[in-house]
């Protein structure tokens, strides 16, 4: 279902914007706004992360909104309710962005439930590899939940090939080695790499990790089908506010 | 073992897709270095001239007499090089690494000790060295980073968290997930992703080699029962594998911290209060919230003050192969000092709660049992730590005046 909403989309659209932002960060209120900020100035799919205490694959900006969200007092529950109302209030898929120890505590299966009646489009959980999956994906698809897998510069074609089987809706390219929010050299390097995802894979490739400008955004063009802004966009909210984000991403993808 | 790590259903390895290819590569190193007939003596022999391998067993005559039971054996582990088993881990990582041809070793600490026992390691292997650390163990174990740097390694205070080891660890796996060409990284405990359990074990197992062998020598027989601390559990991993398959009591000892009943203790296997769960990529008992959201602990020992449990020791909590227990950190510091009265050795707080542990027993024994307990690591090196443990007020005294000295 969502692949077949993005491919839709990719007919208009050479390339399409993801955004992420914390549930819970820094309140729920500022969420709210942020998305409405956010679909205001066209961006097409967002990513809500469900805070935990051990982002392991997160680097400071997205690792410390998860703390503050913590701190703040945002539990699993109020997270997925404030997910419920955005679905229902905006007309742009959202996905889920958590670790695996959330979704093992609540029950794979309950939560998968509970993002279906939440009008979530899909999951990802990144440090849940194949290998761990245990019925996870069959879970979410029965449910018309897209599980989405990602790929790294690291993986090989034959793993690139497996994971792409299991996946559905996108695979999400990491860009390169390292957490979230470093910089990335988007290069020759980068690009014979997403050549590599592409041959990989039916699926539309969404690449994240070091997407900060206009020129990033450019150079996917042609290369991949969606741009994910990450911690980025938590840096403009950060130092800009609600407003700023707005600016922002109207700048990264203006015509 | 399962060909996934999972011993019964603990372990696993929950890691990103960009750190597959790098554990794929480990594992490989790993099985080969097993299947190396000549590794192992390479190993004894690093460990038998450069840390002080074989450690001995000591009679604990005093003590013995003293609480009238069972009578008492302690394997020196705070003989090794850097005072503590931590040595025999990091050593044995350090020729996988020389194997591997890398030219970096990233470590996590806690109390400082295996961030020590690492720094040592890179030194004399002449790798470049980053230790991660909790800005709150930075600062209750100063002279742990003097050690560290003076052997050329960078110590890096992490902030994030709650700044103790269990944020150590994630910050570790950070740096690794960008650097793994050059880098390995050193785990300190029988706990994380799959193959480290089984790694760090498989080093630490040269404890219960030694140990089974010494008890025949010196006693004719094997123990009744063995005590360890636990806090990843590599130390108790270590020589309880030398007793597995033999009719011994194996006896783990937690850190009740505060007691458990407060809250404030880091108990996860001998109470009720941790839960399953999948974190720092292994799946074990973890205390947590029921979001799943980590909660803080406390233990007088910085070494045991930690969230997780090796899956190793959750699979024998379940077949029962495995008592475990816990000791309070006044219990603790009461069985410490009466092990440094009695006998002249002084254990680490972290090895204090196996002897608290054993001491609760041995007296309830007959003086035809033998106990032996796993002394880890040595307490005279920790010394700020312990004379605040004793709330000593000549040292108080003493450092007020150091203090001033500085200032003048």
């Amino acid at each position: 279902m969502l692949e077949k909403h993005l491919r839709t989309k990719l007919v208009d659209k050479d390339l399409l914007l993801m955004t992420h932002l914390v549930l819970g960060y820094p309140d729920f209120e500022t969420c709210r706004k942020t998305v409405g900020e956010m679909v205001a100035a066209g961006v097409d799919l967002i990513e809500l992360q469900i805070p935990f205490s051990e982002p392991m694959a997160d680097g400071p900006v997205i690792l410390r909104a998860n703390q503050d969200a913590l701190a703040a007092g945002a539990r699993v529950e109020a997270c997925l309710d404030v997910a419920a109302e955005l679905a229902a209030g905006f007309d742009v898929p959202f996905l889920i962005m958590t670790y695996f120890n959330i979704v093992y505590r609540y029950g794979v299966e309950r939560m998968a439930d509970r993002l279906q009646a939440a009008g979530i489009a899909g999951a990802i959980v990144p440090d849940l590899p194949p290998e761990e999956a245990d019925g996870y994906p069959e879970i979410l698809r029965q449910r018309g939940l897209a599980p989405i897998y990602l790929f790294s510069p690291t993986s090989t074609d034959a793993r690139m090939a497996r994971i792409a089987e299991i996946g559905e809706g996108f695979v999400y390219c990491v860009a390169r080695k390292g957490v979230t929010g470093a910089a990335t050299t988007f290069s020759d390097d980068l690009a014979a790499y997403l050549a590599r995802c592409r041959r990989a894979t039916r699926l539309p490739l969404a690449v994240g990790f070091g997407v900060r400008e206009r020129a990033d955004v450019e150079f996917l063009r042609g290369k991949a089908d969606i741009a994910v802004v990450g911690s980025e966009t938590l840096r403009v909210l950060d130092t800009h506010g609600v407003s700023g984000v707005g600016a922002f991403l109207r700048g990264l993808i203006a015509a | 073992m399962d060909s996934q790590g999972y011993f019964g259903r603990f372990g696993g390895r929950f890691i990103p897709e960009v750190l597959v290819a790098t554990f794929e590569e480990l594992d490989r190193a790993f099985d080969e270095l097993k299947r190396d007939p000549a590794f192992w003596q390479e190993y004894v022999d690093l460990m038998s001239t450069y840390s002080c391998r074989p450690t001995p067993i000591t009679y604990a005559e005093n003590l013995t007499r003293h609480l009238g039971g069972a009578r008492i054996y302690i394997k020196r582990e705070d003989l090794n090089h850097t005072g503590a088993h931590k040595a025999n881990n990091v050593m044995g990582q350090g020729l996988l690494v020389r194997r591997m041809g890398k030219s970096r070793v990233i470590a996590e600490t806690g109390a400082g000790q295996h961030g020590v026992a690492t720094a040592t390691m890179a030194a004399k292997f002449g790798l470049e060295c980053t230790i991660y650390m909790g800005e709150v163990d930075v600062e209750r174990q100063r002279p742990n980073v003097f050690w560290m740097e003076r052997l050329g390694a960078t110590v890096v205070p992490v902030d994030t968290g709650t700044r103790i080891l269990k944020d150590a660890i994630n910050e570790a796996f950070r740096d690794w997930v960008a650097n793994m060409d050059t880098t390995h990284y050193v785990f300190g405990t029988a706990c994380g992703p799959h193959p480290f359990p089984a790694l760090v074990s498989y080093f630490q197992s040269i404890i219960g080699v030694e140990a089974r062998e010494q008890m025949l020598k010196s006693t004719g027989r094997l123990p009744d029962r063995v005590y360890a601390c636990v806090g990843g559990g590599s130390n108790a991993m270590g020589i309880f594998q030398g007793f597995m398959q033999d009719d011994v009591e194996l006896v783990g000892v937690e850190a009740g911290g505060h007691g458990v009943e407060t809250g404030e203790h880091a108990v996860r296997l001998a109470a009720s209060d941790a839960s399953l769960g999948v974190a720092q990529g292994y799946k074990t008992f973890f205390l947590q919230d029921e979001d799943g959201q980590m909660r803080e602990t406390h233990s007088v020992a910085a070494g045991l003050d930690y969230v997780g449990v090796s899956p190793i020791l959750s699979s024998f909590k379940e077949s029962g192969r495995v008592r475990f227990e816990s000791a309070t950190d006044a219990e603790v510091v009461e069985a410490l000092a009466l092990t440094v009265r009695k006998e002249g050795v002084i254990p680490a707080l972290e090895s204090a709660h196996a002897f608290a542990g054993a001491f609760r027993e041995a007296s309830q024994m007959s003086n035809d049992e033998i106990i032996l307990i796993n002394q880890s690591g040595r307490g005279d090196k920790d010394i700020f730590t312990i004379a605040d443990a004793f709330d000593d007020p000549k040292w108080r005294d003493f450092i007020r005046r150091k203090a001033a000295q500085y200032d003048a």
